[in-house]
């Protein structure tokens, strides 16, 4: 099969994710896409490195496997804070940090 | 010999300094130090006189360099002075009067508590005076003529309590600085012409530069002259100096600082003499201003005003005499001598007649004093022949000589300037006798219900009754009439002594190079015209003021005498061309600053923060928000990247 | 190699931490010993000036270490006899100011059974008293290092470093507020510092930009690049090092800028009268007396020296700024409502003719104007703190609070009237024969501008004498009565300053010899003489010796007449000449 193929549905999964993060207020949700982005990213890597024909790619993917795991406990730990003080899981109604 | 020169300014210099610090600790002796002090200047003046007599004509100058004053690549003043004659002459003069009216103030002054600090300005004065007259460059002459400048602040401003006496105080002090921007000039032309500004070295060596430049400098030195000694167009602040203490009046703006202008002309006279054009202009001053004060005089009913007007039209003679050049020097001085003495003498008559009037000023308020203050009658009255030129006395002599100088100048202006001197002379016999008449003779003007009213401006000096108590009039003590008394003397003999055998004029001959003009009519003749001219304004100034009664509230006269009144409006003037312009000028520059200069910088940083806090609505806190714009630039970013790569 | 500026520098710097480390409670311990340390300082830079050989080389008592290698900055101090003056005169002005400024810093405590009880002020952390006289020795070692270095980059990072404790000194310490709104007066201050940091920030970093072009040159020059004052000058000297016009223009103009907001010039003048204002009269003191001078010193040092093509270029533009300065200053001088304000521009006007004796470009301009910077300092100190202490007794700063007061108070009037009389540059006071100087070396190559500049003295007068009277003279108003005269520390303080201003007025030969043969070096690196003037006396009186010769035995008048004959000719020779 094509591995250019892979390519597109990396694109596809990381416009879904993107567009996840954008529209979405549940802040779980927009985790959730964030981590489809990710994903993404990672489908993408492997595919490179199936092309190009060495590991880099694939190194860099458990990499982001990596940070994505650890990015997952800070952020939920985070989330779930928010929600206790705040009683909503909502991202629109984190926006004490503007001016 | 040398040495005492330093001597002579050191003296009254460390009176000064010793009476303004030493504090109250000196005030029960201070006016007496003060005098020790002006005596020992007086007294080792006439030491160097009687040398100075002893030598020949041409070895009398002294030199002596005390030390290196300003030494810069190309540009060296001394503190050096030089004696010779002119400066001998008005050493004697300056020391001579300044120890009379220092001994006159201590009655005068009795009752005020800040005397000692009188006397310390008083003292001041003669230092600054006489490192003007001893200075051997026009640097350490402008210390003097600032110096006096100084002094006559402090003393115009004596009485700083009163408003008037402050404003006083200032105008002159700022009319003088006008004067002084010409001194400085000219001193700078002279250091741009020569690279030098010693007498010795600019003076012999005049000749050598061109018409041009002479005519700049000495028109420089003509501003200097016409704000120290009151001359049109900075005459203005003369007439308002009679605020000070009379004393002052005497000293410094009669006898000695208001000279100085002719002084500086006719040390400069290798210059002027370069530089006709100058000269014109200097004789122009001299008779306007002659007729000018002279009008002034007239129509003052303030008797110090009147005098001053009169000082302010004497200076003009001299003034109009060393624009005359070599045939009017040694007049020029001649007159400032013998002015020095009658003036003097003048004005501290009046100021006797103040102190046992309350302090009046206004004349029409006196009347037949003669009976009450038989000295200062006498004393006064032969000062008043004096000035009038009346035949024997000192300013018959030398106001006579001026006169025949101008008509010697030859040509039509020698007819307008001596028609004008013989005009002044008329209206000067005019004014003082209406002084005479107003102040000594006719009925008791005073006796009568006092009304304080009409002298608002007039506080005592402190102790003084006060104004509104009717005047005792009484002669005043004797440390005051011996002062007077001794300058009627030289009131009375200096013209005589100066003129015979043309002593005066053989004695400065070695500075002033004096040359005999041609006169058209011959001298006799001249004298003759004087004297009738004097007769003319006595006998007028006899039919208004001698024979009826004098009214003592002023008629409203003449549009003239209104505006004579005003100083013939010169402040009216100078208040709407400089005061209310400068106000404006002042006030739109605080605008200007505020609005534009600082109003450019404080607008951009108004900008910048504008700026800013509009950029802060961008910081909305919607994270999505972010994310969109996140998303958004990295689009525009992968966008261009394939955009360069397509069109490389 | 000696130790010596260092050593200048650093006893303010360690007085400064010392002083900052007293006890809270201990307040006027805290005041002697900021006062010990500055009058050391004074002893070391009075051993620095006796040490500094006139005729010597141009640059003295040098140090010289290596800093950041790789950069090429050095650790050079040197003094020619311009820095050695300025050393000594802010040695010798810090301990008047902080005698002047003994009590300023106090917290404002009510003595028994007031709010601030003596026990609880030995708890408190707070320490203005400290912190105020640690600021003061802080900004002397500053401006000192500026003083001394030769170094480009060491000189920058001292001429900006200052700008932080003086940010705080404005900023920190205001007038007593007197009844007045004391939240106001506290908006106007902060207002004043930052007013003071941005502008005098703005200009640092201008000059920074120009720092780092001129590291460029100098390494694509010379191979190394260096910020070195010898260096460049050695290098430049040897031909090695040419920068181009236009490069030498935009650097020129990159430390002017600076410099001239330091100075500070028209239309770059506004932060110094809010400045001045809003400070204690001390710390105003500080600011015109001691910090404004780097940079007109800096404009004699660096801006001549290191581009002595482009000043030449830019003298014209910078003439006629100096001389708007002179006027402008002296005018709006004319129409302050208030005292401190009034000084502030007046030293506007001051430093305009600062200014023009610099770049006039004559010996006796230069020497006037380095001479007009110590006798300012002096002048406006006297001044200033004497207006200070008026200020302080009255709590108001408007001259129409005042009138009257030489009847209560005549010591303070008199000082006052000193203090003003030297302002306006009285002949026999200090700066009379500064300012002649600037005059005359102005009017010798520029006469349009010399004789503008010299209409400037009128007005000096006048906001002088204006101020003087609507203060001091007069009826004694209400407020007034009743005001003490000046206390034995003022006196003090007050005195020697007065006493200074009178002695280098009459005999400021001692500071010329400093000043003259530094300011012929400054000259030489631009290339420029003085001009000569029209008539040269020596041929003249030769002329007139060999006419005498001829003329023989003659009378004396007729030797007069041919002296006058010989004048003329030779007088028509120069101007031939000149055509």
């Amino acid at each position: 099969m094509n591995p250019v193929n892979y390519l597109y549905l990396s694109a596809l999964l990381f416009t879904i994710g993107a567009a996840g993060v954008l529209v979405r207020r549940n802040a779980i949700i927009v985790f959730m896409c964030v981590e489809l982005m990710l994903n993404a990213c990672n489908l993408a890597f492997v595919t490179f490195s199936r092309i190009h024909g060495n590991l880099d790619g694939q190194i860099i993917a458990f990499f982001t496997m990596v940070v994505a795991a650890a990015e997952v406990v800070v952020g939920l730990a985070i989330i779930l804070m928010i929600f206790r003080v705040r009683h909503s899981a909502s991202v629109d109604d984190a926006n004490l940090m503007k001016l | 010999m040398e040495n005492l020169i330093g001597v002579l300014v050191g003296a009254p210099l460390l009176g000064a300094l010793i009476l303004l610090v030493g504090g109250r600790a000196l005030d029960r002796l201070g006016h007496w130090l003060g005098i020790v002090f002006a005596t020992t200047s007086f007294a080792v003046g006439c030491v160097l006189f009687a040398d100075m007599v002893g030598k020949d004509a041409e070895e009398r100058a002294l030199h002596d360099h005390l030390f290196s004053w300003v030494p810069v690549e190309g540009f060296q003043a001394d503190v050096a002075f030089q004696l010779d004659q002119l400066s001998m002459t008005f050493v004697l003069l300056i020391t001579g009067v300044g120890t009379l009216i220092h001994f006159y103030s201590v009655g005068y002054m009795e009752h005020d508590e800040r005397r000692r600090r009188f006397f310390g300005y008083l003292n001041l004065f003669l230092a600054a005076m006489l490192v003007l007259v001893l200075a051997d460059n026009y640097l350490l002459l402008y210390v003097g003529w600032e110096g006096v400048g100084l002094a006559s602040y402090l003393l115009i401003g004596f009485w700083q309590h009163k408003p008037s006496a402050a404003t006083a105080a200032k105008k002159a002090f700022l009319v003088n600085r006008v004067g002084d921007v010409g001194l400085s000039i000219a001193i700078m032309l002279m250091f741009t012409t020569f690279g030098t500004f010693a007498f010795s070295e600019v003076l012999p060596d005049a000749g050598s530069a061109s018409e041009g430049q002479l005519t700049a400098i000495g028109l420089m030195l003509l501003l200097a002259a016409c704000g120290k000694s009151a001359q049109v167009p900075l005459q203005s602040w003369l007439g308002d100096a009679m605020e000070g203490p009379t004393p002052v009046s005497a000293l410094i703006h009669a006898a000695t600082m208001v000279t100085a202008g002719v002084y500086l002309i006719t040390r400069s006279g290798e210059i002027f003499n370069g530089a006709p054009a100058a000269q014109t202009a200097v004789v122009t001053v001299g008779a306007v201003t002659l007729v000018f004060g002279a009008i002034v005089g007239c129509a003052k009913d303030d008797i110090k005003k009147a005098l001053a007007g009169s000082t302010m039209s004497q200076i003009g003679y001299m003034i109009m005499a060393a624009g005359l050049g070599p045939i009017g020097y040694v007049f020029a001085i001649m007159h400032l001598v013998t002015h020095g003495f009658f003036k003097a003498g003048l004005f501290l008559g009046a100021g006797s007649v103040m102190h046992g009037m309350n302090d009046e000023v206004d004349m029409r308020k006196y009347g037949g004093l003669r009976k009450y203050m038989p000295i200062t009658f006498v004393t006064f009255g032969l000062g008043y022949l004096a000035i009038i030129g009346f035949p024997g006395l000192s300013g018959f002599f030398s106001k006579d000589k001026i006169i025949e100088a101008a008509f010697a100048k030859g040509g039509t202006e020698g007819w307008i300037l001596g028609s004008v001197a013989l005009l002044g002379a008329a209206i000067t016999a005019f004014y003082m006798t209406r002084v005479m008449l107003l102040t000594f003779f006719g009925e008791k003007r005073w006796a009568g219900a006092p009304d304080p009213q009409t002298t608002p401006d007039v506080e005592p000096a402190d102790g003084h009754p006060a104004v509104g108590a009717a005047p005792h009039p009484h002669e005043s003590p004797l440390s005051m009439t011996v002062p007077m008394i001794l300058l009627a003397f030289g009131s009375v003999f200096a013209g005589l002594l100066f003129t015979v055998n043309d002593t005066f004029l053989n004695w400065l001959e070695p500075v002033t190079h004096h040359e005999h003009g041609d006169s058209p009519i011959s001298a006799g003749v001249v004298t003759g015209c004087t004297v009738t001219a004097m007769v003319v304004g006595v006998t007028i100034a006899w039919l208004m003021y001698g024979r009826s009664p004098v009214p003592a509230v002023a008629p409203r006269g003449s549009l003239l005498t209104r505006a004579a009144r005003r100083d013939l409006l010169q402040d009216d003037f100078n208040h709407v061309a400089f005061v209310q312009t400068g106000s404006y000028l002042t006030r739109g520059l605080v605008y200007l600053d505020h609005k534009v200069v600082d109003g450019m910088a404080n607008g951009t940083a108004a900008f910048i923060g504008g700026v800013s806090s509009r950029m802060r609505r961008l910081q909305n806190g919607y994270a999505r928000s972010y994310a969109v714009s996140m998303f958004g630039g990295t689009a525009v970013l992968v966008a261009a990247t394939l955009l360069m790569r397509a069109v490389a | 190699m000696s130790f010596l500026l260092t050593a200048t520098a650093a006893t303010p710097a360690v007085g400064a931490v010392v002083t900052a480390a007293v006890p809270a409670g201990r307040r006027t311990a805290a005041k002697w010993t900021a006062l010990v340390f500055s009058l050391a300082t004074l002893v070391l830079a009075g051993t620095a000036l006796g040490r500094f050989d006139p005729d010597g080389d141009r640059y003295q008592l040098t140090e010289s270490h290596t800093w950041i290698k790789e950069f090429g900055v050095r650790y050079e101090l040197g003094v020619d006899g311009i820095a050695v003056a300025l050393i000594s005169l802010t040695a010798l002005l810090i301990p008047f100011v902080i005698a002047a400024g003994w009590n300023d810093a106090d917290p404002p405590s009510s003595p028994a059974g007031g709010k601030t009880p003596a026990g609880a002020e030995t708890t408190s952390r707070w320490r203005p008293t400290q912190g105020f006289f640690a600021l003061i020795l802080m900004v002397e070692a500053m401006v000192v290092m500026s003083f001394a270095a030769t170094d480009v980059f060491l000189f920058y990072i001292f001429f900006e470093a200052m700008l932080i404790p003086m940010y705080f000194l404005i900023g920190g310490f205001g007038d007593r507020a007197g009844g007045h709104d004391e939240a106001e007066a506290a908006k106007q201050r902060s207002y004043a510092a930052v007013k003071f940091l941005l502008y005098n920030l703005l200009g640092g970093l201008v000059m920074l930009a120009a720092v780092v072009g001129l590291y460029a040159v100098t390494a694509d020059q010379l191979g190394t690049g260096t910020f070195s004052l010898q260096e460049i000058l050695a290098a430049r000297e040897a031909g090695r090092l040419d920068i181009s016009d236009n490069g030498e223009k935009a650097l020129f103009l990159g430390f002017f800028f600076a410099f001239a907001i330091k100075a500070p010039l028209w239309p770059l003048h506004t932060w110094l009268p809010n400045a001045m204002g809003e400070s204690t009269a001390p710390v105003a003191v500080l600011i015109t007396a001691v910090v404004d001078k780097v940079g007109t010193f800096a404009m004699l040092r660096w801006c001549l020296q290191l581009f002595p093509e482009a000043s030449d270029w830019a003298t014209p533009v910078i003439l006629v700024l100096a001389a708007i300065s002179i006027l402008y200053g002296a005018l709006l001088a004319v129409g302050q409502r208030d005292i401190k304000r009034l000084i502030a521009y007046a030293s506007i006007s001051h430093f305009g003719f600062i200014i023009l004796g610099i770049f006039a470009m004559t010996s006796q301009g230069q020497n006037g104007a380095t001479l007009y910077m110590v006798n300012h300092g002096i002048s406006t100190a006297a001044l200033m703190l004497v207006a200070g202490f008026l200020i302080s007794r009255r709590g108001s700063r408007l001259i129409a609070d005042f009138g009257g007061v030489q009847k209560v108070a005549p010591v303070l009037a008199g000082t006052f009237l000193v203090g003003g009389l030297a302002t306006l540059s009285l002949p026999g006071l200090a700066p009379f024969v500064s300012e002649f100087l600037v005059l005359v070396g102005t009017f010798s190559r520029y006469k349009a501008l010399g004789v503008v500049a010299t209409v400037g003295i009128v007005f000096g007068a006048l906001y002088v004498l204006l101020l003087y009277q609507r203060t001091m003279t007069g009826p004694v108003k209400a407020e007034v009565e009743g005001m003490p005269d000046l206390k034995a520390r003022e006196i003090a303080v007050v005195a020697p300053l007065i006493a200074l201003l009178l002695f280098l007025g009459v005999y400021p030969k001692p500071v010329l010899n400093v000043i003259d043969p530094a300011v012929g070096h400054t000259l030489s690196d631009v290339n420029k003489t003085d001009p000569k003037p029209d008539i040269d006396l020596d041929a003249v009186h030769k002329q007139r010796k060999a006419d005498h010769g001829a003329e023989g035995a003659e009378g004396g008048h007729a030797e007069a007449a041919g002296t006058e004959a010989a004048g003329t000719e030779s007088g028509a020779e120069t101007h031939g000449g000149d055509k």
